[in-house]
């Protein structure tokens, strides 16, 4: 009789040979991303790295499932999303994924609580309480005051300077608790003070959450602070290695 | 936040921040529902006076037995002129054959709303030595009054028909030398005759009618008419005065009987207002059209204008209908708010221009008749194609792309 070890819960995300191509079928059809394989587990903090034009953006809006892959196969959270229809991905989406863009994408309409918020709203689940008891707006609360703006709480996006948009942003992404983060050069627009304080916030959550990140960045000095490091070259994973420094830390 | 659910609390916000523009919208929206209900409330006031005064003391439809058709008794010739051969006796009166269920058919008839049984003929008044040809008219008062309005033309006394009560023309009851609560004596060509009480005097609104009509119970006509259980007409008054004819033409069909129609006898007027139907409505239809472009225009730039809000907004979890919903929204809020704020303004309109539009004899040119209605209808109406508007621009909104929206 053998024990069978116990199995390793599924991978957030798996890919398998994901290709995309822009224009398919068209004269100027070209193929961005070819034969991608991919796997990223819980709580990891991952940077992807390459030149600009490699594929990044498009492969993270593939796995924010934004964007349709042109082939292979993409299993989220042991689920396979390949041919999902835009409901059922949209909800996936909602639940399992959050993002943070490079220029923060506030609604200018709302303040910063209930920009943390909407995603609760979107769901109708802003009056729910949560395993801890906790609704929607205390969650959003604490997530505010997590990232250091107990003071902005009802503050419009055009009163908060670049970087404590972001930090709404952040706080945003993580309201509905989601097992994966994908940011998009989220300090891209940032000076070197912001960009440090908002990269240690994204340790931090996953850190004390156990949330996993996959962190586009350009930062040679932020990638390093990562745990994995992928590189992207041309639409191929040209690198993708354990980073012993930080993972020793 | 959040009481009112995403899409309502996303579509007021959207419409907060868009001020502006907003306010254009909404006060495009507010114009042209004012001027459809000013227009509206002006053309059913006039309509409806010149209506009053024009058929005055007539029913919309009369229906009446056939001639009789009198075929002259010897051949025409010069000794005994024909004419004189075929002359209908004048003591009998052509009566419906079988009229309580003539009556009750005639009900039923879709459009009508209310019918009354009359006995009608020629008679005399008499008072003293004052004898007066008139037309004497028994009935059901409270019948009658839903077909003809009695109310508005009581001059004075009460609008009461018991047995031995009568209502009268005034000029009739000047020519009499007669005032409210005298009595006097209606008699038949054959001689048969009855005291009446005058209960109330009449403005029927022409010299004609004034000088001829008294009004009594159906009964007492009957009996000095010589018709007893019979009628004479049965008088109907429909919902649409303006589709008389449609209904006439049904009841001609069903009941064989002669039917007569206010149009017939005032076919200028009736051409008249339908000319000014047809010009009111087409001006309704493009300021209608006009307003519905205006709301879609407004939202297809607000879409453009929050491509990006709305990408973020699918990034984070939004579904197209959701998004759709959100766009729809705020083009049957505009409309709400347009149909409200432009029935307060159509109405101040109607108020002031009531006071001010005067026919030349000084008498206000309509009345303001408010129909509560009317703001019902432009709300419903508003508010439909407020969201009509908005199906163009809310469906740009539910098939944006996130991703590309994202990109920048
Ligand atoms: N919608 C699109 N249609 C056609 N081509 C596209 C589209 N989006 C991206 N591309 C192309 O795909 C390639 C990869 O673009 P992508 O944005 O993923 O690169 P990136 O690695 O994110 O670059 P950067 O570092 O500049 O953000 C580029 O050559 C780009 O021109
Ligand atoms: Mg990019």
């Amino acid at each position: 009789m053998t024990v069978m070890p116990q199995a390793p819960a599924a991978p957030i995300v798996a890919l398998e040979q994901v290709r995309k191509t822009y224009n398919e079928g068209l004269p100027n059809a070209e193929e961005v991303l070819h034969g991608i394989d991919l796997v990223v587990q819980g709580g990891e903090f991952t940077a992807l790295i390459g030149p600009s034009g490699s594929g990044k953006s498009t492969l993270l809006n593939i796995l924010g499932l934004l964007e349709r892959a042109s082939g292979g196969s993409f299993r989220l959270g042991g689920r396979d999303v390949t041919s999902l229809d835009d409901d059922a991905r949209t909800r996936a989406r909602h639940t399992k994924l959050g993002f943070i863009f490079q220029f923060h994408h506030l609604l200018p309409a709302f303040n910063s609580i209930e920009n943390v918020m909407l995603p609760a709203l979107i769901g109708g689940s802003l009056g729910v309480a949560d395993k801890e008891g906790k609704t929607a707006r205390a969650r959003a609360a604490r997530l505010l005051d997590a990232v250091g703006l107990q003071d902005a709480h009802n503050k419009k996006p055009q009163e908060l300077s670049g970087g404590m948009q972001q930090r709404v942003a952040v706080a945003r992404s993580l309201v509905l608790a989601p097992q994966l983060v994908l940011a998009d050069e989220p300090t891209g627009n940032l000076d070197t003070r912001s960009s440090d304080s908002i990269f240690a916030l994204l340790r931090q959550f996953n850190r004390e959450q156990g949330t996993a990140f996959l962190i586009v960045t350009h930062d040679p000095r932020l990638a390093a602070r990562c745990d994995r490091i992928i590189e992207l070259v041309d639409g191929r994973i040209a690198g993708d290695r354990a980073n012993r420094a930080e993972l020793a830390e | 936040m959040g009481a009112l659910g995403f899409e309502w609390t996303v579509a007021l916000r959207f419409l907060r921040e868009g001020r502006m523009q907003t306010a254009l919208i909404i006060g495009g929206a507010t114009v042209g529902v004012s001027v459809i209900f000013f227009i509206t409330a002006v053309l059913v006031g006039v309509q409806s006076d010149l209506i009053q005064r024009v058929t005055g003391a007539q029913p919309h439809i009369i229906l009446k037995p056939p001639e009789e058709t009198v075929s002259p008794l010897i051949a025409a010739t010069p000794e005994a002129p024909r004419v004189a051969s075929v002359q209908a006796r004048p003591q009998r009166l052509t009566t419906i054959d079988g009229w309580p269920v003539l009556a009750r058919q005639t009900e039923a008839t879709p459009g009508v709303i209310a019918i009354a049984a009359v006995a009608s003929g020629s008679a005399l008044a008499i008072k003293g030595d004052a004898t007066r040809s008139i037309a004497l008219l028994g009935t059901n008062l409270a019948h009658y009054m839903r077909v003809v309005r009695l109310d508005d033309k009581l001059a004075q006394g009460v609008l009461r028909l018991e047995p031995g009560d009568a209502l009268v023309g005034n000029e009739l009851a000047r020519d009499l030398g007669a005032v409210l609560g005298d009595r006097f004596r209606v008699q038949s060509a054959d001689g048969t005759n009855q005291v009446f009480l005058i209960r109330g005097i009449l403005d029927l609104g022409t010299r004609e009618l004034n000088r001829r009509y008294v009004y009594v119970d159906l009964r007492a006509a009957q009996s000095i008419l010589g018709i007893p259980g019979r009628i004479t007409n049965i008088d109907v008054a429909v919902g649409d005065i303006m589709r008389a004819d449609l209904i006439a033409a049904r009841l001609r069909a069903q009941s064989g009987q002669l039917i007569e129609t206010w149009i017939q006898t005032n076919q200028q007027v009736f051409a008249a207002i339908n000319n000014q139907n047809i010009m009111t409505l087409l001006i309704r239809v493009f300021v209608t059209i006009v307003v519905a472009l205006g709301i879609a225009s407004v939202l297809v730039v607000s879409v453009v204008q929050k491509r990006k809000e709305i990408g973020i907004l699918r990034a984070i979890g939004a579904t197209r209908a959701q998004m759709l919903r959100v766009f729809l929204l705020q083009g049957a809020i505009v409309g709400v708010a347009g149909a409200l704020l432009g029935s307060g303004m159509g109405l101040l309109l109607v108020s002031i221009f009531s006071r001010i539009l005067r026919s030349a004899s000084g008498t206000p040119l309509f009345s303001l008749h408010f129909d509560p209605g009317l703001i019902g209808i432009v709300v419903v109406v508003s508010t439909v194609l407020g969201l009509i508007a908005a199906v163009l621009p809310a469906r740009n909104a539910a098939h944006l792309d996130p991703a590309q929206a994202i990109r920048g």
